[in-house]
């Protein structure tokens, strides 16, 4: 029950003496407001998803597949394709950053639900990790250049170290949230067969939370391939490709996007397409994770 | 005798899990404390030197080594709060229809489209905002027009949260009020507010955070001018912003300033995030407990 006090204090209570078709119509154009904020929420995704492929598409499949495959002109005024290494810088340091934070990020979340419940350090990891996920991604990034770029200059595992900090704490939660939904009997069943805590764990309690946590991480993924900020201190902007991990600077779609010079158009058009081939990216990763979300609602 | 043996082996393999998975957690703890220690201490070359003029102070002129924040504090919260002014109704609204109005064929549908307004990379809104909303709808680079990139932003993570709390809201209530004969928005005010009022207030602040340290989108249209109005249309900056296009040229005096600036920063989300958190708990528990 709600406290009929409170709602007087917020908006008064509705005055159910007052005419009918005048309440009728107060209520319509309340509605009528909330259908008008649907429409406002969906005119900025389509207005951007158009620019996006209005402006994107001619550059991005001109003389296809050299704007996947080819290098980013040195010189910003040169027309032509080219966003290969920006392509590769993506895939590689996102790559690497899911490699760091899911592992670490699934073992986490099994340790507060399985084994930490409502125990002290578990309360607390808990806790910091809720406050993990509202450190701005630019805080990251600077944290990241201090520990790592001034020691061992610029590289795409910097930049992966940077988005797996940020990733890290989305998946714990996720992974938390699923391993919430393995009901207890399945744990029960394995260890009357006589199956250790941890056996129980990696051959029941995951397998079946998989599909879930797979989602997870793939929604972390798709936020951080998009990650400019922490990039910029820790990846560089380079313009060739660069398919070591550990060494030299590397690039990537969306340092290339905020990097470009837009006074020229050509610059201009090849952030377009870049913008393209990173939504693009992100919508298939998000698709990708409700297909999983989906298999796994079946499940349950 | 092999079966003890073998018992002892399984035992050990289990508590090495176990310690494994503790040490995964307390990564958490580990990244966060270096945080916090590494960037304190790298700031404290210009806390040194300007005191608590870094924050009172809004003189930012590298060639003298002056290093006041002011402005760039004063554009973080200005243009947190334009995008809170415009994301809250909307992402109410949108709320609402979807948990109160929408029929529930149509319901799945509007949260996926929504979820994609939200994965969609804060870069590709900045190149839009700079090329698109700031030329041909005559914004400028200006407080507003980040605002408004930053509403855009923050309202699919406003909606959703707002959705989760909108839909706890006890069926037997509303079904009580249409049946005193309530419309559709007098069962709303009556069941739905009072019920969820803390948790939407929750959400509009953890959507304060997240436009506080928006970084890129806002850097790409705010128009890196340190100023102080409450002109909307005028340009200005804000702190990450500031970061993200300084830091390139930064000598260490500089850089040990942005760095200040990001502890700001930091300092700022954390306690908005925590607020926050301890709202939606509060509402979470009492609404649990009724």
């Amino acid at each position: 029950m709600t406290d009929p006090a409170e709602a007087v204090s917020l908006v008064g209570p509705p005055d159910l003496r007052a005419r009918r078709s005048s309440r009728a119509t107060t209520s319509m154009i309340m509605t009528g407001l909330m259908v008008a904020a649907v429409v406002a929420i969906l005119i900025p995704l389509i207005a951007v998803m158009y620019s996006v492929i209005a402006r994107g598409a001619g550059v991005a499949l001109e003389s296809f597949p050299d704007f996947f495959t080819k290098d980013i002109p040195a010189l910003s005024r040169r027309a032509g394709p080219g966003m290969g290494p920006a392509i590769l810088g993506t895939l590689l340091v996102t790559g690497a950053a899911t490699l760091i934070a899911v592992p670490l990020g699934v073992l986490g979340a099994v340790y507060l639900h399985e084994y930490g419940g409502h125990h002290k350090f578990a309360r607390t990891v808990r806790f910091m990790a809720m406050v993990m996920t509202g450190v701005p991604s630019i805080v990251m990034g600077l944290f990241i250049y201090i520990m790592w770029t001034m020691r061992f200059g610029y590289s795409a595992f910097g930049g992966a170290l940077a988005l797996a900090c940020l990733m890290l704490p989305v998946v714990i939660g996720s992974t938390e949230q699923m391993l919430r939904l393995v009901p207890t009997q399945l744990r029960e069943a394995s260890y009357a067969l006589g199956a250790t805590k941890a056996r129980t764990i990696v051959t029941v309690v995951l397998p079946a939370a998989l599909p879930g946590i797979v989602s997870g991480a793939l929604l972390a993924v798709a936020r951080a391939a998009g990650e400019t900020a922490p990039l910029l201190f820790a990846v560089g902007a380079a313009k060739a490709f660069n398919p070591h991990l550990f060494s030299e600077a590397n690039t990537a779609l969306s340092v290339q996007i905020f990097s470009s010079d837009l006074a020229f158009p050509a610059a201009e058009s090849r952030a377009w397409g870049a913008a393209l081939t990173l939504v693009l990216l992100t919508f298939l990763l998000t698709f990708v994770a409700r297909v999983f979300t989906s298999r796994f609602a079946l499940k349950r | 005798m092999q079966l003890l043996e073998l018992r002892g082996k399984t035992q050990r393999a289990d508590t090495a899990f176990r310690w494994i998975s503790v040490g995964a957690a307390a990564v958490v703890l580990v990244v966060l404390a270096l945080v916090a220690i590494t960037m304190t201490q790298r700031s404290l070359p210009v806390l040194d030197k300007m005191g608590l003029d870094f924050f009172t102070s809004s003189r930012w002129v590298e060639a003298e080594g002056s290093y006041g924040a002011l402005s760039f504090i004063f554009g973080t919260l200005y243009t947190a709060v334009i995008a809170i002014a415009i994301a809250v109704p909307i992402s109410f609204g949108v709320a609402l229809f979807i948990t109160q109005v929408a029929p529930p064929w149509l319901k799945r549908p509007m949260v996926y489209v929504i979820d994609l307004l939200a994965v969609v990379p804060s870069v590709v809104f900045g190149l839009w905002g700079v090329l698109v909303l700031s030329q041909h709808f005559g914004l400028g680079r200006s407080f507003l027009t980040a605002g408004v990139i930053l509403a855009i932003m923050i309202t699919p993570i406003i909606t959703s949260l707002a959705r989760e709390v909108i839909e706890t809201t006890p069926t037997a209530d509303k079904e009580g009020a249409l049946a005193l004969g309530c419309t559709r928005w007098e069962m709303i005010q009556a069941t739905v507010w009072p019920h969820s009022k803390g948790g939407l207030v929750g959400a509009v602040m953890l959507g304060l955070g997240r436009a506080m340290g928006e970084t890129i989108a806002v850097a790409l249209v705010i128009g890196s001018v340190s100023q102080i109005t409450a002109n909307p249309f005028a340009a200005g900056n804000s702190m990450p912003a500031v970061i993200a296009n300084e830091w390139g040229e930064a000598d260490d005096l500089h850089k040990s300033a942005l760095i200040a600036l990001a502890v700001t920063l930091f300092v700022i989300t954390i306690l908005v995030n925590l607020v926050a958190t301890a709202i939606v708990q509060r509402s979470m528990k009492r609404s649990r407990g009724s």
